[in-house]
């Protein structure tokens, strides 16, 4: 498969342009309830856009990390005050700055994976989590001395347009995450994804080959947090249109890293289906409970049974497939062509025969 | 060995003076000095244990001698580190193979032409023209290597899912992506069966005939050693015993004491 544009193959560009119609014409304008807007496709996307940047230095880079809660934390609160005190920056612009801030808090916590691994680097990336909303709730500087403890995100204008429907929203979602995920195919295809892959696999050989693990993974954790620090802006703005720290806590990292790992480590799709499923998932078992046994079922018990199923597929994950279902996917697809071959494939089995 | 040489034997390249390193209360190499010569096939042999391995971690900066110093290119070298020495031009393989399991061959090679590679990776998400030109580079080049080690038919193969035998050829060919001045192989023929080994021997003689590259092996199939190299020298004990051509070493009492064992 030989790329045709950039990193992207053929096959790229034409999923590509299924799910740009499908998000841009078919969505629009067959579902018209406001709930599917603002309850499952921006929170989709935002979180997406963040499992990807868990992806990055996770999957990609192998670096056990666990404080994306926290980047988002930090990139929420820069934009919120960006655009309260630097509104010449425009959203767009607040929205790069706040991905840089974040990113800066990245290498400042991504430090510690030059001396520590795994599950130490984990917890040692735990304060990043707890720093982070430490330092938020600490001085009021950055709540812009709000007494209330909920801030309300300013309205999203871009040239001076606003954007404030749930539409108009998922739209401004939409854009930022298309954009930020062919970026990031592109890194990882390209020779910065192959030096994350190449520390991730055998550091040590990685070195030798003149990769730098310094340079290597505070990188990963830059970017990692930038896409972070994008996702809880947008989160904050269009799916929370609010902010408080307690939003951004331990769980919602421990959420991203379940999309991350049930997705499928190391893969971009991954991240989106990860995503998905966790954020579905929940609604599914709701709309069972409620349409199948009638609300028989306490809505607490659902909500038990749903941590319990999330335990076990982990765990069944891990055992069976650590790929994710990103690799799921793809057995699924080979079995399907090797059950189904091509009238070509016959043609030539039959050929070779005679 | 009797043919023209197209690189001719020059001066010292690589020249390991006095290192001594020990783990520990253990001793791995105690004062071991050698040199190895521009353009040569030069062989470190040696019981189990003698600290060959050890040797070539010394020298590519994995571990640090307690002792000693190592120069490279006439120049020595204070704080060796793996990312200075390849950087300088020193590329090296590893015995327990040491490659990218869940990339593809090719993959694994293209990051041996890291050195290779300038532009960053905000140029690298954007894909700008001189990425696209570089990486084209950098892939052709890989091609070529992938050609020539003859493995064309498995470079989309994650490197995890080869056999033992061909991901030793996968790693000699991301050692010669880096387009090196000197290639350290540790223990290139391990685990090979006659045939592979032959083929490991050809394609050694080959780098270090057509593109110069110095050879520094270590090796246990004697028969192998005394057949490639220019100059071997024997490790026992952390301590050198001998050095010299084949000839002389397969003469000298010390090794072949270490070898075969000596009655006390």
């Amino acid at each position: 498969m030989k790329p045709v544009f950039m990193t992207y193959t053929k096959k790229d560009l034409i999923n590509l342009a299924v799910c740009m119609v499908l998000s841009v014409f078919v969505i629009p304008t067959f579902i018209t309830t406001e709930y599917w807007y603002t309850s499952i496709l921006i929170p989709w996307l935002c979180l997406a856009l963040a499992t990807i940047g868990q992806q990055i230095v996770m999957g990609y880079t192998g670096q056990l990390a666990l404080g994306a809660a926290g980047f988002m934390a930090a990139g929420a609160f820069a934009m919120f005050n960006l655009i309260l005190r630097v509104p010449d920056l425009g959203f767009v612009g607040s929205l790069i700055v706040s991905g840089l801030i974040a990113a800066a808090f990245g290498i400042l916590f991504g430090l510690p994976s030059l001396k520590v691994r795994g599950i130490y680097l984990m917890v040692a990336t735990l304060a990043s989590q707890f720093f982070i909303i430490w330092m938020i709730d600490k001085f009021g500087w950055f709540k812009n001395y709000d007494s209330s403890g909920i801030i309300t995100a300013q309205d999203i204008v871009i040239l001076g347009k606003p954007f404030t429907t749930p539409l108009a929203m998922y739209f401004v979602c939409l854009a930022v995450t298309t954009v930020l995920t062919l970026l990031a195919m592109n890194m990882a295809r390209g020779s910065t994804g192959r030096n994350w892959m190449a520390v991730r696999d055998m550091d040590i050989a990685a070195e030798s080959m003149g990769v730098s693990l310094l340079r290597t993974k505070v990188q990963a954790f830059a970017i990692s947090a930038f896409y972070c620090g994008v996702a809880g802006a947008l989160f904050a703005f269009c799916y929370l249109k609010s902010l408080e720290p307690v939003a951004f806590d331990i769980k919602l990292s421990f959420k991203i890293l379940f999309m991350c790992i049930l997705g499928g480590l190391g893969t971009i799709n991954g991240a989106f289906i990860g995503a998905a499923f966790i954020l579905l998932f929940p609604v599914l078992l709701n709309a069972i409970g409620n349409n199948v046994f009638h609300g028989a079922i306490d809505a607490t018990i659902i909500s038990s049974i749903e941590q319990v199923i999330f335990g076990g597929l982990m765990i069944i994950f891990m055992i069976y497939e650590p790929l994710g279902m990103a690799k799921l996917w793809e057995n699924i697809k080979q079995k399907w062509k090797t059950k189904i071959p091509s009238s070509t494939n016959i043609k030539s089995s039959l050929s070779k025969k005679t | 060995m009797t043919q023209e040489r197209k690189f001719k034997i020059g001066k010292p390249i690589l020249e390991v003076k006095n290192i001594s390193l020990s783990f520990g209360g253990v001793k791995a190499i105690t004062d071991t000095s050698f040199d190895v010569l521009e353009h040569e096939v030069r062989a470190i042999i040696g019981p189990n244990g003698a600290g060959k391995s050890s040797m070539l971690n010394c020298i590519n900066g994995i571990y640090k001698p307690q002792q000693g110093t190592v120069s490279f290119k006439g120049k020595e070298i204070p704080n060796i580190t793996p990312n200075i020495m390849a950087q300088m031009g020193l590329s090296r393989t590893f015995q327990n193979l040491a490659l990218f399991k869940r990339m593809s061959v090719l993959d694994n090679i293209l990051v041996g032409r890291k050195l290779h590679t300038k532009t960053n990776f905000l140029e690298v998400a954007f894909q700008l023209p001189k990425v696209k030109k570089e990486e084209k580079l950098n892939r052709d080049r890989s091609e070529e290597i992938v050609s020539f080690l003859e493995i064309e038919d498995i470079k989309d193969t994650p490197v995890g899912k080869l056999p033992y035998g061909l991901q030793k050829k996968v790693e000699l060919g991301r050692a010669l992506a880096t387009d090196s001045s000197i290639i350290l192989l540790d223990e290139p023929m391990a685990g090979m069966n006659v045939e592979e080994k032959r083929d490991m021997c050809r394609f050694i003689l080959k780098v270090n005939d057509e593109l110069g590259t110095t050879m520094v092996l270590i090796e246990h199939d004697m028969g192998v050693v005394m057949d490639i190299s220019d100059r071997v020298v024997v490790l026992d004990y952390g301590k050198v015993i001998g050095d010299g051509t084949p000839d002389e070493v397969r003469s000298n009492q010390k090794v072949i004491d270490a070898y075969l064992g000596v009655e006390h």
